[in-house]
């Protein structure tokens, strides 16, 4: 076999939140912050987009929140496993250049998302805040690589960490203080959506990226389509980053949830074969 | 002499067949194939070859199947076309071949797609080895992206002659629209498989999960290679972009076949894709892809209506599809035209259609449809699937500077694919828009010619 697609670093970050890295050049050489791979695990999966969170020498890594099936597959996989098919780096690079003063909020597994790109807005020498945003205190991953960062702002749902409430409510707050140049945020639908309200409302650009359902990732199906503004755009070629507050949240959070019902039979068949997934 | 009428081929019962994938024509046996053979006049300045798009010698190889020798039929085929057994299925022969064959004229044309069909599927049944000749070996490297029919001929031509193919395909299977569009019951997968294996022994490396602008700029292959061919299709579907298009249960058709073909959808929860299954569906376009979308979500158990601004005679599918598709039971509603989907809590429920008539012909020749003005009515339904045509494929051309396109955004080519940039060749769906199987092979193999000359 050759080492193309070897995991070859696994750990779980916090409880459903597993980091890998894994062995593929041609992702690792190539990825630019806000682009993306699409995995299928083994012969029968399905093809899942996940985040290039980070790259080092012909490796590079992905977080993997568990949410169904194909996720919880992939968090019980180790270190010497390989993923079957990978392909990436695919979506538009994020775009970024020297700004000023920018504002970078990342929930959940956002804040890893966010990390090429808080440190490619650092190498253009600009000023970062960002505004790390989880249910409660265990679930600020991967902190100690925002370490050069001008200032971060900790929320949690239950004020076990920093700011009590949600990651607009801090951004909102920041907002009325100081002035940015513009913005990022990635993280849930729901935290995305609220920001960007935030930022329409402050008059300040802000870029999201979109998590839509997809199958190939290379524009040939169309099921990845989102409105933005007047125009039906396809998140994997033309996206995954929007202005987000020119998409159509109502539309995309119920494209999310189309095959819900499909999704809850396939985790339960898995559960029922596995038993408890207590390696998550 | 009165004209014997055409031998048809065997095809499976329709009630039985529309309860599965399995393949809906079996071709013809030894016996219908010699019958339908010995209709052939054999004439000395045959048309049926002109109107094929690689001018495969028909007379030729027909006549071998009259004379049993079943081999020799399959390599006069070969010697033209490397895919003889996907051709024979899904070439729109009654607008090609068997529409140029005398016989037309007179009669029935001779059956040419099924003759050509049974000729390879007796050199698969009989282990005929392709012979694996390849020219002397040539110190030069070419780079074909893009699996599909165009990039798979380009493949095995080049290879032959002797050069270092490198075929780099984004999806897990090569292929193309051979395996992630065209379905099972029209053409086995298995048959595509076996070709892929052939370039396999031609020594082609198929480099699989690779997208080309992203994951090797475009640059680095200029760098690389003495050559380049682009193959990469006409893949991105377009939507009619009527309101509610973003609604749940309104699909491409390319999507919807994509989930079923390539990624086994129909067997879910076995599988890990799903795909919506309905109690009622609705297609709209009248195309071949049309036709396979249909067949497919009745095969999952749906009822099924073709909706159709045109009338019938207007449909740019093969007319044997739409045949196949009349007699499993699809319905077909032409002059009409959806104008709005109709949706509750983001699920598709409903598609509000107005009622056409044909007018003047327009720029394409066909009789152009007007809308009756107060006839709208609504059908109800919880899946639409759109299939009214595809644009060319981006993945690629947004990262290839310099590579002039044409008005449509398709690549610029000359007749042997030669375009703006002298290294760079391409064919099929790319240059055209979308077509054939048998025009993105014969561009694929013109190219080769001309790559040939140029390296040399
Ligand atoms: C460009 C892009 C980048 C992504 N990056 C990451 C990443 O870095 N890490 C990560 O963990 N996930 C990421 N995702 C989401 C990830 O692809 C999905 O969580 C995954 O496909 C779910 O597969 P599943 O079979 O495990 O769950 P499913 O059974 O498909 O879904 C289970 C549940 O998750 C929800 N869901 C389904 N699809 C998505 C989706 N695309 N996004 C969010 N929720 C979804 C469903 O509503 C359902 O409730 C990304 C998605 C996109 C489009
Ligand atoms: C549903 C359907 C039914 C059809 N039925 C018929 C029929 O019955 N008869 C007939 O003659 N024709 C039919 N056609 C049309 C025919 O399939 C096409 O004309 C033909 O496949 C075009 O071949 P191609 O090689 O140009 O492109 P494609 O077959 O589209 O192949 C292009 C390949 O390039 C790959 N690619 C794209 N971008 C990149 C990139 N950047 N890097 C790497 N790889 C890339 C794609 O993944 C794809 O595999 C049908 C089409 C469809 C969609
Ligand atoms: S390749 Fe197609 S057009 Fe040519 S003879 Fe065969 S079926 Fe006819
Ligand atoms: S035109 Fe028809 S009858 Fe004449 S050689 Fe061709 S197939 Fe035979
Ligand atoms: S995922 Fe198919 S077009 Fe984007």
């Amino acid at each position: 076999m050759p080492e193309i697609n070897k995991i070859v670093e696994k750990k779980k970050l916090a409880y459903g939140i597993h980091m890998f890295w894994i062995k593929n050049e041609y992702v690792a050489k190539n990825a630019k912050a806000g682009q993306f791979v699409i995995f299928r695990i083994h012969e029968s999966g399905e093809r899942i987009p996940l985040t290039i969170a980070g790259i080092r020498d012909d490796e590079f890594r992905v977080i993997v929140k568990a949410v169904g099936k194909t996720t919880y597959e992939m968090c019980r996989l180790k270190a010497g496993d390989s993923i079957l098919d990978i392909v990436g780096p695919l979506g538009q690079p994020s775009e970024i250049s020297k700004f000023g003063k920018v504002l970078v909020i990342g929930g959940g597994v956002g804040i890893a998302t966010i990390i090429p790109i808080v440190k490619e807005l650092k190498n253009k020498n600009n000023k970062v805040d960002v505004i790390l945003a989880a249910r409660n205190k265990n679930y600020f991953i991967l902190e100690e690589e925002f370490k050069n960062v001008d200032n971060v702002y900790f929320v949690t749902d239950d004020g076990s960490r920093g700011f009590k409430g949600f990651a607009h409510q801090m951004m909102e707050k920041l907002l009325e203080e100081e002035k940015y140049d513009i913005s990022w945020a990635i993280g849930p639908s729901l935290m995305m959506k609220a920001c960007s309200e935030i930022a329409e409302k402050h008059n300040l650009k802000i870029w999201v990226s979109l998590n839509s359902i997809m199958v190939d990732g290379t524009g040939m199906c169309g099921g990845c389509r989102v409105r933005i503004g007047n125009e039906l755009k396809y998140t994997c070629v033309d996206g995954p980053e929007f202005d987000g507050r020119l998409v159509d949240w109502e539309s995309f959070n119920s494209r999310l949830i189309q095959y819900k019902e499909e999704e809850q039979i396939a985790l339960q068949k898995y559960l029922e074969k596995v038993g408890e997934p207590t390696w998550l | 002499m009165a004209i014997k009428e055409r031998i048809s081929p065997i095809e499976r019962k329709p009630e039985e067949r529309a309860k599965d994938f399995l393949e809906v024509s079996l071709g013809f046996d030894e016996e219908r194939a010699i019958t339908e053979a010995r209709r052939c006049l054999q004439c000395k300045n045959p048309p049926c070859i002109s109107g094929c798009p690689v001018g495969i010698d028909i007379p030729g190889f027909i006549k071998q199947i009259v004379e049993k020798n079943f081999e020799n039929a399959y390599k006069i085929l070969k010697k033209y076309n490397s895919l003889p057994a996907i051709c024979g299925r899904v070439c729109p022969q009654e607008s090609q071949c068997e529409k140029a064959c005398v016989l037309n004229k007179v009669g029935q044309p001779i059956s040419i797609g099924n003759l050509e069909r049974f000729a390879a599927d007796w050199a698969s049944r009989n282990n005929v080895k392709d012979e694996v000749l390849i020219e002397k070996k040539q110190n030069k490297k070419i780079a074909i992206i893009g699996a599909g029919p165009a990039g798979l001929t380009n493949a095995a031509e080049m290879a032959k002659r002797g050069f270092n193919v490198d075929l780099y395909e984004v999806f897990h299977t090569a292929g193309g629209v051979l395996v992630y569009g065209i379905p099972e019951f029209r053409l086995p997968k298995e048959i595509v498989r076996k070709e892929i294996n052939f370039l396999k022994n031609l020594g082609v490396d198929i480099k699989l999960n690779l997208p080309v602008g992203f994951a090797i700029h475009p640059r680095k292959l200029l760098e690389e290679y003495d050559a380049i061919f682009i193959g990469v299709g006409a893949g991105t579907p377009k939507f009619m972009n009527i309101d509610g298009t973003e609604l749940n249960g309104v699909y491409s058709a390319n999507e919807f076949l994509t989930r079923i073909n390539l990624m086994k959808a129909y067997e879910f929860p076995k599988t890990d894709t799903p795909v919506k299954f309905a109690k009622k569906v609705v297609v709209i376009g009248g195309g071949n892809t049309a036709m396979d979308a249909a067949r497919s979500a009745l095969r999952l158990g749906a009822d099924v209506t073709i909706v159709y601004r045109r009338s019938e005679n207007e449909m740019p599918a093969r007319k044997a599809e739409i045949f196949h598709a009349k007699e499993e039971g699809i319905k077909f509603k032409t002059l009409t035209q959806p104008i709005r989907y109709i949706g509750e809590n983001g699920k598709l429920i409903g598609i509000e259609c107005v009622k056409m008539k044909l007018g003047e012909p327009d720029e394409s020749g066909r009789r152009r449809p007007i809308p009756i003005e107060g006839s709208n009515f609504i059908i109800e339904t919880e899946i639409a699937i759109e299939a009214i045509g595809t644009q060319s494929n981006k993945l690629l051309l947004s990262q290839f500077k310099g590579l002039e396109l044409n008005k449509w955004g398709y690549i610029k080519a000359d007749e042997f694919g030669r375009t703006s940039i002298p290294k760079v060749f391409a064919g099929g769906d790319i240059v055209t828009g979308s077509a054939t199987v048998i025009l993105a092979m014969g561009a694929g193999k013109k190219a080769a010619t001309a790559m040939n000359d140029f390296l040399s």
